[in-house]
């Protein structure tokens, strides 16, 4: 079976250790997990994380509900990359006096699209966003003129899909309180016999 | 706080206690827990103290009309024995036990009740909050170590949490598929005071046991079974836990489906029923194991497919269309692809499905289980119940005791051969009266399991079947039924050997027997340092009577029982084989 890249966002109430129980399903699993993000959803006290896997289609769907199984995590989506808009985000630490030389500074500027975000004497920092992919294909570029410090984000994604989660979480909780109220009425009847 | 204001404090919740009822009021967080548990309908714990729970049992002895506690001898035989307990009253176990040491000491009885979806609270306690990611004195992180094996577990820095947590920790081990849980209480949130008030939990917005009916599929389900020819049932501890054996006989009777059961589903339909097709699995019977190859439709209800059940994947079910009902999602599609899957409780299910199905009997498909039942008969369970001459086996000691307690008796068994041999040859009547560790296979469950089985059901015979290692590895708790003097009848079947293991090493590696054979102290010595009264049976003219004898002592009893050295279970899918090659010659 093929491996694929997907992108698992999954919404978690904000408790202490999530992350860990997520951590231990896929380590069982022998999954590597190539990015990860975690950060407050747009619904108020509930935490998403995002995380990039590579495996296939039927071991994704097994750890997606073995993940959706842990009782804090609200709500488990499963993405190819085809189904998101996705970003990362990275830094490059490069010395001044290295880049000065030649249109270097106009390329990246036109072609990579970067942001010089600080830039001292001794020193630039670089910002660019993208997908891995470009980031990677300007870290390639910038080696010869020697990078003094890199990092690169985990990524962060929205769906291309219409429903939003907070629809989701607002049905979960209608469903969950009629059902309450239904036991309570039954609870309620069986005293009553 | 001055004496006065202690006193004012006091006489303040008096007048509280006595007029309203619903008003917080403070008391410490150990009596709060206390309280919880009372109001969880919580009356038995099976627990160990130390420095850090002390506050906890300082209260007990306040609440000791109202809460029983059953001092084992190691945590681990409190957590066996709490798992036992709720297995067989259907209520949720309690177990205590102090940081550090205590808490790590319950890892395998959690991890025990993990893997067999039995709901027990582990309370734990732990060192003062500020003391945590010190390595204080007795300081483990409990929760971190638990996380793999629980179902959900949390750590209270406040007392104020207590009962909120408390009521949560009941909701998620008893609904949906149950489990272990496990709170962790630092000693200053014991201390502390707060202002008690208990509302049960009914609705966790992250947790949903109860998934609306799954109706079409349900009915779709039913299409294939009206339609199947050779329809197989395969019953797991899922029928048992969601209490649905009668919907499971009556949807048997009427479609006319054969029922065979994996290990822990056991006891969940009648052994002598004329559709009961006898366990599944690697020492399940030939007919049910060899036929699954041949039917063409299973319908699953709450079973996970274990590999011990499976044989080898690629050659499983290799014929049939696939109905799963199970009511944890993750376990539908993990181990076997299914063509229906209905994830939902196995009792809401079968009652929606029965009036669905058609009247139906498959005569020429039973004919076939009758066959390979014959020949199983013939080769393996006569020689084995019923042998004429040469050393006693283990089977004919589970078969007279079977047959002298007419199938009634809650059977608790250790792992290994004596396990298997409880699991085939009893013939069990009522449900939830087979008490064995499924997915851990724990040694040393045996002995503290049959502990919590007897304080779980006073009025039922409680007999454990062990083997000689197992039995040794938690002895200890022989002082437990000391104490409570807890009339349980344990029987030793001695061979001698890590019967299971050197059977492997038989068959598979050359019968070279390493670290397998046990010199053993005599048991029933050991048994009268406990003040156990016990009998060992070297002979086959021996053993009923002695038998008759336990069965009839009012105490707590141990029989030894000298059984053939070495002894093989049969049938058996071998390792890597698939069910329907299953053998029944060695």
């Amino acid at each position: 079976m093929i491996k694929k890249e997907f992108t698992l966002s999954i919404f978690t109430e904000d408790h202490i250790g999530i992350l860990n129980q997520i951590t231990i399903i896929l380590t069982r699993r022998q999954i590597n997990i190539e990015s990860i993000t975690a950060s407050e959803s747009a619904v108020k006290g509930v935490q998403l994380i995002t995380l990039a896997i590579r495996t296939t289609d039927d071991m994704v769907r097994k750890v997606a509900r073995q993940i959706e199984k842990i009782i804090d995590v609200i709500k488990v989506f499963v993405h190819t990359s085809e189904e998101i808009v996705h970003q990362e985000l990275a830094l490059f630490k490069m010395s001044t006096k290295s880049l000065l030389s030649g249109n270097i500074i106009d390329h990246l500027v036109r072609s990579h699209n970067v942001r010089f975000i600080e830039i001292s004497s001794e020193y630039m920092v670089i910002e660019k966003t993208g997908h891995k992919s470009e980031i990677v294909h300007l870290l390639n570029e910038l080696e010869p003129f020697g990078i003094l410090q890199y990092v690169r984000s985990g990524r962060v994604a929205v769906t291309k899909q219409v429903k939003e989660f907070h629809s989701y979480l607002k049905e979960m909780n209608e469903a969950m309180r009629e059902e309450e109220e239904d036991k309570e009425l039954e609870i309620l009847k069986r005293q009553n016999e | 706080m001055n004496n006065y204001d202690r006193i004012r404090t006091e006489n303040t919740v008096d007048n509280k206690e006595n007029f309203y009822e619903n008003v917080p009021e403070p008391v410490t967080g150990a009596e709060a827990l206390l309280r919880c548990l009372i109001e969880e309908g919580v009356d038995t714990i099976f627990g160990y103290p130390g420095g850090a729970i002390m506050p906890v049992y300082d209260k007990m002895y306040d609440y000791k009309e109202k809460i029983k506690h059953i001092l084992t001898r190691h945590e681990q035989g409190a957590a066996h024995a709490a798992q036992s307990y709720a297995m067989v009253t259907g209520k949720p176990g309690v177990c205590f036990a102090t940081s550090g040491p205590g808490a790590t000491n319950l890892i395998t009885g959690i991890a025990n009740a993990f893997l067999d979806s039995v709901p027990v609270v582990f309370i734990t306690a732990q060192v003062t909050s500020n003391l945590i990611g010190t390595d204080a004195f007795q300081e483990t992180d409990i929760i971190g170590i638990s996380m793999p094996v629980v179902k959900w577990n949390c750590q209270i820095k406040r007392a104020e949490e207590i009962p909120e947590m408390v009521a949560k920790a009941f909701y998620i081990a008893t609904t949906g598929r149950p489990g272990p849980v496990l709170i962790d209480i630092t000693k200053d949130a014991q201390t502390s005071k707060l202002n008690y008030k208990y509302k049960k939990c009914r609705f966790i917005r992250s947790y949903n046991p109860y998934k609306p009916l799954k109706t079409k599929e349900i009915e779709s389900a039913a299409i294939l079974i009206n339609h199947a020819e050779k329809p197989l049932i395969l019953a797991g501890h899922g029928v048992l836990i969601s209490k649905a054996e009668n919907e499971l006989k009556a949807f048997a009777e009427k479609t006319g489906i054969p029922v065979a059961v994996t290990m822990l589903g056991i006891s969940c339909f009648p052994a002598n029923h004329r559709l009961y097709a006898g366990m599944l699995g690697m020492h399940g019977n030939l007919a049910p194991n060899k036929l699954t190859n041949e039917a063409d439709v299973i319908i699953a209800i709450g079973m996970r497919f274990d590999d011990r059940v499976t044989g080898n994947l690629k050659k499983y079910a290799t014929e049939a269309k696939i109905i799963h009902i199970e009511i944890d999602e993750a376990e539908i599609n993990k181990n076997v692809g299914v063509d229906i899957e209905i994830n939902n409780d196995a009792r809401d299910v079968l009652r929606y499905l029965i009036p669905l199905v058609n009247q139906n009997s498959h005569e020429r498909w039973i004919r076939e289980f009758r066959i390979n039942d014959k020949i199983e008969y013939d080769t393996v369970i006569r020689p084995e119940i019923k042998p004429e001459k040469g050393p006693i086996k283990m089977g004919e000691v589970v078969n007279v005791v079977s047959e002298l307690t007419g199938g009634d008796a809650i059977i608790v068994t250790d792992v290994g051969q004596n396990q298997m041999s409880a699991a085939r040859y009893y013939k069990f009547r009522n449900p939830n009266s087979f008490i064995t560790s499924g997915g851990m296979g724990t040694m040393g469950f045996g002995l503290p399991a049959s502990v919590g089985a007897k304080v779980g059901k006073p009025d039922s015979q409680v007999i454990g079947f062990i083997g000689d290692g197992g039995f040794q590895m938690t002895i200890q708790e022989l002082g437990t039924i000391l104490h409570y003097n807890i009339p349980v009848k344990l029987i030793i079947l001695n061979n001698f050997f890590l019967g299971m293991v050197r059977q492997w090493q038989d068959m598979f590696y050359q019968k070279r027997y390493a670290s397998t054979e046990l010199v053993n102290p005599d048991f029933v010595t050991i048994a009268s340092g406990y003040n156990i009264p016990g009998e060992k049976v070297t002979e086959r003219e021996q053993l009923a009577e002695a038998v008759k004898r336990m069965l009839k002592s009012g105490g707590p009893y141990l029989l030894e029982v000298h059984v053939e050295k070495e002894g093989t279970i049969l049938p058996m899918v071998e390792p890597g084989a698939s069910v329907s090659e299953v053998k029944i010659i060695k």
